[in-house]
């Protein structure tokens, strides 16, 4: 077509909760637009949640602003309710069109040009550069339509677009990338690319029922393995072996080590192992990824905060991008959740209708936090306050410093009031606003502190190990705080680059002196400090290797190490090393050769520090070169035991090594309590399931049975609660917190998404209901009434649940959670799994004192 | 090379007897209390064998006392060592019996269930000697010896139940591994469900008699078999095994051929008897490990209602 069909004045790209929502405002205030969606139906992303999800309205205390509604229920009346407002609005929908790009039309904006950067696999960069143009803006269709609009909102979340066959012919008609419905498929040749649970799931609904008559072949780039995690990476097991087994039942072809080469009507040519070969085919169903909406998003002008892959474009507080005119809100500004999406979208339009002085929505929040702090200020006199008074935030627009605040904290101090005790758990990050703390540096000595002034940051070390507070500290003077959670505070190193360096600058000194202490001062090291590097290490690769020369040190910053040492042509396994630890002073104080390899046991982050500036300080304070000495010494010690049980103990050195690996493989190294069961003791009673189940509202947290053995030592499928978790990575509502155990824990707010569960690499999260409520032990005992301890079964719990027809209450009773292990905080005794092994087969473990020459010394002196 | 300054062992995560909240103390999740497991220990060598040394001084003195306090030699029960010693049993017995409670009640405090095992097998082994002597070996053909009789039977099933427990579970264990991981019982039946039905399919090419051999081991639940099969993990019924014999025997009367069906029937078959093996030899593991409780547990109710019948007759008729 390529021809100009309206001009409007707002183009709503996406209709999700953000989007839809914008759109109504735009029909409420009678402004010309249109709304944009790719599908026939609105907001994609809730109608493809299962049928009847519950959806939920969090935060709770966070008002809706919309002429859309929106309460936590189930996911078709909220569809529901969406279409017939949508209808009722008049708003002007445009199913089922893609916008391809985005162009200014107007005249060249001076200066105002964007850098796109484009990252290569081989670690090259390619550098785009993009003229701007002032609007109004030409919005291109994927079917060549065009629209023109003054202004732009981009409400397109953050799923992005499936990735699309690049080979000769991906473009036929024929090649698909989903698949709705595999029982109307009929007789056909269909070949599946991808070997991941959606193409798993794909191609084994189509081949299922044979009466279909399909013939299925599913294609993976890895080669044949007899063990499925190999080959096939991406896929959930039970999915990967069902797949192993489909095919062995002759019910479709998994090929492998199998590429497309070119596609044409009815056949495909595949390259293999053996040459090429040409098979039929009738339907493409490609489930390989999807791209993140970064590049279109870019190249529509738009800047991002930074390279960082988490990172946000740049907003100015109406939402503005940096191409004047295009807006971007929702999921891709970097707010997931439905109520902030909406808010958003109604924000925007006012906003873009002239309305400038609407206080956003998360104004009597914010306005909370601020009220308990003395002086009476108002929000944006706190927030500008806030942001001009310290450092690491002075480079924020004003809505990140109010996204930034809300999951934030801000606190007044009383002189000698303590902000946080040596060796409590925390991960957040303090800034201080007003005032001046004390660390103290002696836990005995409370006059034996180092000041910390306004406008710097303390509890840096907690944010980036996750381990726990170094050092208590103290209120000095009237002292007012920012504590930045975790989750917020990646967020703004990864917004702000300035604020990036300017932690990690700091972290490393401060990391530096604690650790070194003896007297060092900022100024002795700030040659090192000058020279630091911070790396990432992936998981195995060695930072230094035996019998190479260097003197580097390397600080563990994140992460954990294992030490191992080459002893009769194997390696065995030395001393783990936490985060927080330092390695290879040795080469350096006494010079040779490095003695042993040190390698990652988990993803982490070392701080690489020069080997020969270190050396200058350690010339220049003879104290610290005695620390390190005696330090030196301990590990001396521990090498010496090896080398000398080697000869008479070989087996049980090479069991104790052999063990070690094991236990790092399977998560130990970034564990910090771990359940651990010895073989030679459990019976298999499964009362520590029974007593979780017990001790947590009847469902158990954990698998005994299933996880890996070594040994003898058997890893049950139950929570490592590690240091960085996993499942707290992408948490809408942000229920999943650490303790003042260290216990990693799902408040109550859990939304049910399943996020954490899919986020956790070690299968320890289940989702479920909770079952009623058990008859007491005694009338078990007595009367036989109930399942007796332990989890009841479903049967049961389905049975005596107390639905009472009101579907609100009975659906809140059927509502799935995600249940973990809480390592039972706050139960007087400790986690009830090991109080209740009968055997003493079941311990708890951290692994930094578990994996310890001790054991081993133990051990032998046991044999 | 390495160390961790300011990381001593006792301040590590799970260690910290010392732990305090952050600044916002969260009244709803009190502090927990941590118990530290560096290395960990057997019920049978709990606390340096502190039951052991208990149950053992309690016999000495019981013994002691016995020898050396001058008492009738009639109707010993009736005496102050009697009365007393009759008194540590039967407070014993029921204090004993409460571990089935103390197992199941899962309630908070800084018990142990290993503890409690602990000295219920020490405690337990010393009413030999107490409980005995309280007889004053005064043994006959009446309801108080029924007593001491069903209480030998219980610790003496209680014998084999440490002997098991002591046995047992690393050959439960080893029977469990394979080079992927530890093989859970479920997946174990899941294992035998998808050779079956891949046995099924295999099988629709055999001959009318063949695949009626074949069936009959699909028909075979794995669970079946008495309590002597599982216990030995002699299953002499066994389908599977008798439908590979005689598809064995068949093919060797028939010409070889290229892609016989019964090749691919049989192959399934040996991999079910094998996997079939080692799901007995889990069951009969996990049969021992249980079985002597039936024979602990309701003779040990037996007990209790004899213990009361002796002790009532012995205040009323004796």
């Amino acid at each position: 077509m390529g021809t100009v069909s309206d001009t409007f004045r707002v183009a709503i790209i996406g209709s999700g909760p953000a989007g839809m929502s914008a759109a109504s405002r735009a029909a409420a205030l009678g402004l010309s637009h249109v709304l944009i969606e790719k599908t026939d139906h609105l907001s994609d992303t809730i109608f493809k949640y299962q049928k009847g999800k519950h959806v939920m309205a969090t935060p709770s205390q966070l008002i809706l602003r919309s002429d859309q509604e929106f309460d936590a229920g189930k996911r078709e009346d909220i569809l529901e309710k969406w279409n017939s407002r949508t209808a009722d609005l008049g708003i002007n929908v445009k199913y089922e069109a893609e916008v391809k790009a985005i162009r200014g039309t107007g005249p060249a904006i001076p200066g105002s040009v964007q850098q796109i950067v484009k990252r290569n696999r081989d670690g090259t960069k390619d550098v785009k550069e993009l003229q701007r143009h002032e609007g109004p803006y030409e919005l291109e269709l994927t079917n060549g339509e065009k629209l023109i609009a003054d202004t732009v909102i981009l409400a397109i979340g953050t799923q992005g677009n499936p990735n699309l066959m690049r080979c000769p012919g991906g473009d036929l008609p024929h090649v698909t990338y989903q698949l709705d419905d595999p029982t109307e498929v009929l007789d056909e040749h269909v070949i599946v690319v991808g070997v991941g649970d959606a193409g798993i799931e794909n191609a084994r609904g189509l081949a299922e029922d044979s009466a279909q008559g399909n013939v299925v072949s599913i294609l993976n780039r890895k080669p044949k393995s007899t063990n499925v995690r190999e080959s096939f990476a991406n896929a959930k097991e039970p999915n990967a072996k069902a797949l192993v087994e489909d095919d062995a039942d002759g019910k479709l072809t998994i090929r492998y080590e199998t590429e497309v080469k070119e596609l044409e009507p009815g056949w495909a040519t595949l390259s293999t192992r053996d040459g090429e070969e040409k098979i039929r085919c009738d339907r493409v169903i490609a489930r390989i990824g999807s791209a993140p909406p970064r590049a279109f998003v870019e190249n529509c002008g738009i800047a991002f905060t930074s390279e960082d892959r988490l990172a946000f474009p740049q907003l100015s507080p109406v939402f503005e991008t940096t191409a004047p005119g295009i807006f971007v809100i929702g999921a891709l500004a970097g707010y997931p959740l439905i109520k902030h999406c909406m808010n958003q979208g109604y924000d925007v339009v006012e906003f873009i209708n002239g309305n400038t002085d609407l206080k956003p929505a998360d104004e009597p929040l914010l306005a909370e936090k601020f009220a308990g702090l003395p002086k009476g200020r108002s929000v944006d006199e706190w927030l500008e306050h806030l942001r001009t008074s310290i450092s690491i935030l002075k480079d924020m627009s004003p809505l990140q410093m109010r996204e930034f605040m809300l999951d934030s904290d801000v606190r007044s101090y009383a002189p000698g009031e303590v902000v946080f005790e040596k060796n409590a758990p925390g991960s957040s990050l303090f800034a201080i606003a007003e005032g001046l703390v004390h660390v103290r540096i002696d836990p005995n000595d409370a006059s034996k502190v180092v000041p910390i002034e306004a406008g710097t940051i303390f509890g840096e070390v907690g944010l980036i190990s996750g381990r726990r507070r170094g050092a208590t500290i103290v209120a000095a003077e009237p002292t007012i705080c920012v504590e930045i959670s975790r989750n917020a505070a990646l967020k703004l190193m990864s917004q702000v680059p300035p604020a990036k360096r300017e932690i990690e600058r700091i972290s490393t000194e401060r990391q530096l002196l604690q650790m070194f202490g003896s007297g060092l001062t900022s100024a002795d090291i700030a040659e090192v400090v000058e020279t630091a590097k911070i790396r990432t290490v992936p998981a195995g690769q060695a930072i230094i290797k035996e019998g190479e020369d260097g003197k580097n040190i390397f600080v563990i910053r994140v992460g954990s190490m294992v030490v191992e040492k080459e002893v009769g042509g194997k390696p065995v396994f030395l001393s783990y090393l936490p985060a927080g630890s330092y390695v290879g002073e040795m080469a350096l104080i006494d010079g040779g050769q490095r003695t042993a390899t040190v390698r990652a046991a988990i993803k982490s982050e070392v701080i690489e520090i020069d080997g020969e500036a270190f050396e200058r300080v350690l010339a220049a304070k003879p104290a610290l070169m005695d620390k390190a000495r005696g330090e030196m010494d301990v590990r001396r010690r521990t090498n010496a035991l090896i080398e000398s049980k080697k000869d008479s103990f070989s087996g049980v050195v090479d069991l104790y090594s052999e063990q070690a690996k094991f236990l790092v493989s399977q998560g130990l190294g970034e564990a910090t309590d771990v359940l651990l069961i010895d073989e030679k003791l459990c019976v298999g009673c499964d009362n520590c399931e029974k007593a979780c189940a017990d001790a947590h509202e009847g469902l158990s947290r954990l698998d005994r049975e299933a996880g890996k053995s070594f040994a003898h030592l058997h890893v049950p499928t139950s929570c490592r609660h590690c240091e960085h978790p996993h499942c707290m990575a992408d948490c809408p509502p942000n229920a999943i917190h650490r303790g003042p155990d260290g216990e990693v824990f799902i408040d109550d707010t859990c939304i049910g998404c399943g996020n954490c569960q899919r986020n956790c690499p070690y299968g320890v999260i289940r989702m479920d209901k909770v079952p009623p409520p058990k008859p007491s032990l005694l009338s078990w005992l007595f009367f036989g009434k109930g399942p007796g301890p332990g989890e009841p079964a479903a049967k049961w719990a389905k049975k005596n649940m107390p639905y009472n027809g009101d579907p609100a209450h009975d659906e809140a009773l059927d509502r799935k959670k995600a249940i973990k292990c809480d390592m039972c905080a706050g139960i007087d005794g400790g986690p009830a799994c090991v109080r209740a092994c009968p055997t003493g087969a079941a311990i708890r473990v951290a692994p930094d004192e578990f994996l310890t020459v001790a054991r081993l010394k133990s051990e032998t002196e046991g044999a | 090379m390495a160390s961790v300054p300011g990381l001593e062992p006792t301040e590590t995560a799970a260690t910290a007897e010392d732990t305090t909240t952050t600044d916002t103390p969260r009244s709803s999740r009190r502090r927990t209390r941590r118990n530290k497991v560096t290395s960990h220990d057997s019920f049978l060598s709990y606390a340096n064998g502190r039951w052991w040394k208990i149950a053992g001084l309690l016999c000495l003195a019981s013994l002691l006392a016995y020898i050396f306090v001058p008492l009738p030699a009639q109707h010993f029960g009736g005496t102050w060592l009697g009365y007393t010693l009759g008194t540590i049993g039967a407070g014993l017995i029921v204090w004993l019996t409460l571990l089935g409670v103390r197992k199941r009640a899962m309630t908070p405090g800084t018990w142990s269930l290993k503890a409690w095992t602990s000295a219920h097998v020490y405690l337990g082994l010393s009413l030999i000697v107490v409980a005995t002597l309280h007889t004053g070996f005064d043994l006959g053909w009446n309801v108080h010896t029924l007593a001491w009789a069903l209480m030998m039977i219980v610790i003496v099933s209680g014998m084999f139940g440490i002997w098991f427990y002591w046995t047992l579970p690393q050959a439960l264990s080893e029977n469990r591994y394979d080079e992927d991981g530890a093989v859970t019982e479920k997946q174990m039946i899941e294992q035998l469900r998808s050779l079956d039905r891949q046995i099924h399919d295999a099988a629709q090419p055999l001959s009318a008699e063949d695949a009626a051999v074949v069936e009959k081991s699909l028909e075979q639940d794995p669970f079946d078999g008495s309590i002597w099969n599982r216990v030995t993990a002699r299953y002499p019924n066994c389908a599977t095994r008798r439908a590979a014999g005689t598809l064995r025997e068949a093919r060797a009367f028939r010409p070889r051929v290229a892609d016989d069906p019964l090749d691919r029937v049989d192959a399934l078959l040996t991999r079910k008897e094998a996997m079939l093996a080692r799901l007995r030899r889990h069951l009969r593991l996990k049969s021992l490990l249980q079985l002597w409780l039936y024979v602990h547990v309701p003779v040990t109710f037996a007990l209790l209602a004899a213990l009361s019948a002796h002790i009532v007759s012995v205040f009323f008729y004796w």
